[in-house]
């Protein structure tokens, strides 16, 4: 069903956006691990300051500092950097205007929030500033210091304007070190290095909302990835099954006959609710085949990652990494 | 756990405002939608303030473009029912447009700054909701409005944000930039301590003096207008506070969706803002409790190959089991953290909702 996966080989950034809900961060950290294999190095960068990463890999709160947090196959490892727009800021006000001791100051005036707020573009270079910089860091000596960055995004409502960086500073800086910095990072944005994979659910809302945003995307020429199909429910019943449990005909003696095979009293409230179970079982594979049918014509590769009923935890974490690992990510 | 009087609730003439709120992508738009139109068909005069609906369920209540406006869902029998889409810059803009001479309105309009501070300003939507309710209100064409809240990603930022524009608004720091550059700016500055003037300095170098220009022509403009702008955001945040406002969280029996509900459950006791309870959505129906996950699993194992439909069907069972109890677990977690917080549950329906049937659907499930 999924279509081919894309040559992810030269792809060293990786954004991952999503509709609110759909597990982004989720799919975020378990894209790292699935690159981090094979002994690679791998960063996970958090744009919107909420500490997702550190309670996903159950840590404490995370400095602004590219932190070690998890290690994958061949001694591959992740690095996590929650990136701070403030913080950004005062390293670069102290890059280029020397305005160390007067940071703080500035800080405590609320004066960075201002400066970030008055612009959101400003923002918004800041962040993809530092990943673009992390993707480019030892690009010249030919020692990369990452192999590959993974951003956990902005909502896919977002994400174009925020990767869109240079047109959302042009009506604001025209020329000056924002101006270049924006054009420097569109650089990397704009290239083969990058794509952006759009994370949803197979429900109507968040499905629309993944097209809406592919046809942005496209419209502004940013570099599109792959659709990550998130908490998918595998089908439990064979396609003839499903067939009979959606018409309301399972054969119900056949049913009493197989229960009391298991060793379980086959009362008429035991088989019904079992047909009434798989009539709302297939109701959702349905729904879900529809949804999953509009995604395909958009013409991206997707990929799929089950439901786990269980929940997130850091071993539901490494199966999903598996999961994208299997569907063509590179070893 | 104490069940939640859903018809209660609706029917108290006592309750002028119901606001949904909760983290997104718990269905929160749906749950509004669905009270709302339950309240109108008990018989009340109800409008829904909704903020980002799918397409099909707005097309299904008649809001077929953005307007801003609340029109009447037809075909509603008891009371009446009125819907409306909120567009948040176009709830900004007629602020502007309602309370200045007509020039003086078109140079905010065009105004960069504003034009940034409207669409994007993290907060002006939460803040724009508020606003409409509070225009909602002064109509009196409704007996109840039911609103629902931005998809935000913590449903504390929905009473977070009036403060946070206003005091941006209104800051010091905002004042002394706004300030004619060579005159009291510089005063100020010196006054504020020489970190202004270089941030100033740093300021205009970075992003051009254009940006420091448009904010200093806009606060001046806009200060003209309002007066202080902290204190209209202090009044609309305290309309929340009336006493005929209820709230209700949304949430889904998943981790992060009830950790926000407690956040917020904590937050409106802080504030005196009252709840009504928790609505729970997407809650696993359990059809049959007795046949346990333990039981079905065993069963669907003994059976194997031999009669794989029937095995399919116990597995199919035991996962529904599994997946309820693992909600159960963390609904109690919430629960038991507020055990005096009254509680609606509606169980996972396998359509999405988009019309008024489905709406009626949820309602029923809601207020049983």
């Amino acid at each position: 069903m999924s279509n081919r996966a894309p040559n992810w080989s030269r792809v060293r950034l990786h954004v991952v956006s999503g509709k609110g809900g759909t597990g982004k961060t989720t799919v975020a950290a378990a894209l790292a691990l699935a690159l981090a294999r094979g002994g690679k190095k791998v960063l996970l960068l958090e744009v919107e300051n909420r500490q997702g990463i550190a309670q996903l890999f159950d840590t404490a709160p995370l400095p602004y500092k590219e932190t070690r947090i998890a290690v994958a196959e061949d001694s591959g490892v992740v690095y996590a950097l929650p990136i701070d727009a403030e913080a950004a800021l005062l390293e670069y006000l102290e890059m280029f205007y020397g305005l160390k001791r007067g940071g703080y100051a500035l800080r405590k005036l609320g004066a960075i929030d201002f400066a970030t707020t008055i612009a959101p573009g400003l923002r918004d270079v800041l962040l993809t500033g530092k990943a673009s910089e992390a993707v480019k860091r030892g690009e010249k000596t030919g020692r990369l210091a990452y192999d590959a960055v993974v951003m956990d995004a902005p909502p896919t409502g977002r994400i174009t304007r925020f990767l869109n960086v240079n047109t959302e500073i042009a009506g604001l800086a025209k020329v000056g070190p924002i101006r270049s910095q924006a054009d420097s990072v569109m650089g990397v944005i704009r290239s083969a290095r990058t794509a952006v994979h759009l994370v949803t659910l197979l429900e109507e809302m968040p499905v629309q909302e993944t097209l809406d945003g592919i046809a942005e995307l496209r419209a502004a020429a940013l570099p599109l990835g792959t659709v990550v199909i998130n908490q998918s429910r595998q089908s439990e019943l064979r396609p003839e099954d499903l067939q009979l449990a959606a018409t309301g005909s399972l054969p119900e003696s056949r049913i009493a006959d197989g229960l009391q095979r298991a060793g379980i009293d086959p009362t008429s409230a035991v088989i019904a609710a079992l047909e009434d179970e798989a009539a709302d079982h297939a109701a959702r594979v349905a729904l879900q085949d529809a949804e999953r049918e509009r995604l395909l014509d958009a013409g991206l590769p997707t990929l799929e990652l089950p439901y786990l009923p269980g929940g997130i935890d850091l071993a539901a974490l490494y199966g999903l990494a598996e999961d994208l690992h299997s569907q063509g990510l590179p070893a | 756990m104490t069940t939640l009087d859903v018809d209660a609730l609706l029917d108290d003439p006592a309750v002028g405002v119901i606001v949904c709120c909760g983290s997104g992508g718990v269905g929160k738009t749906t749950t509004a939608a669905a009270l709302a139109l339950r309240a109108a068909q008990r018989g009340r005069t109800v409008c829904v303030l909704t903020i980002d609906p799918a397409r099909r369920l707005a097309q299904s209540m008649g809001l077929t473009e953005l307007d801003n406006t609340p029109r009447p869902v037809p075909d509603i029998e008891g009371g009446s029912l009125s819907a409306m889409m909120l567009d948040m810059k176009r709830t900004f803009d007629e602020i502007v447009e309602a309370h200045a001479e007509p020039e003086r309105a078109a140079a905010i309009l065009e105004n960069p700054f504003y034009q940034a501070l409207s669409s994007s300003f993290a907060g002006t939507q939460e803040y724009m909701a508020m606003e409409k309710l509070g225009q909602l209100r002064q109509l009196g064409q409704w007996d109840l409005i039911v609103v629902d809240t931005p998809p935000s990603r913590s449903a504390l930022d929905f009473l977070d944000a009036p403060k946070r524009l206003g005091s941006f608004l209104d800051g010091r720091l905002i004042r002394v930039l706004a300030a004619p550059a060579r005159g009291a700016g510089r005063v100020s500055a010196r006054v504020l301590g020489a970190g202004i003037g270089l941030f100033t300095g740093a300021m205009s170098k970075i992003l051009g003096g254009q940006v420091l220009r448009d904010v200093q022509l806009f606060v001046t403009s806009f200060d003209a207008l309002f007066g202080g702008f902290r204190e209209r955001a202090e009044q609309t945040y305290a309309q929340l506070q009336a006493p005929d406002t209820r709230f209700l969280v949304v949430a889904a029996p998943e981790p992060d969706a009830l950790r926000e509900a407690s956040y917020f459950v904590q937050r409106l006791e802080t504030e005196r803002m009252p709840l009504a309870g928790l609505v729970l959505n997407r809650v696993q129906d359990v059809r049959l409790p007795e046949l346990s996950a333990a039981t079905a699993r065993a069963g669907s194992e003994r059976l194997g190959d031999d009669d794989v439909l029937v095995a399919e069907l116990l597995r199919l069972h035991a996962d529904r089991m599994d997946s309820a109890a693992r909600q159960e677990r963390l609904t109690r977690s919430f629960t038991g953290a507020h055990p005096r917080v009254p509680v609606a549950s509606v169980i996972a329906l396998a359509d999405d909702v988009h019309d008024l049937d489905g709406l009626q659907t949820i309602g029923d499930l809601l207020a049983r």
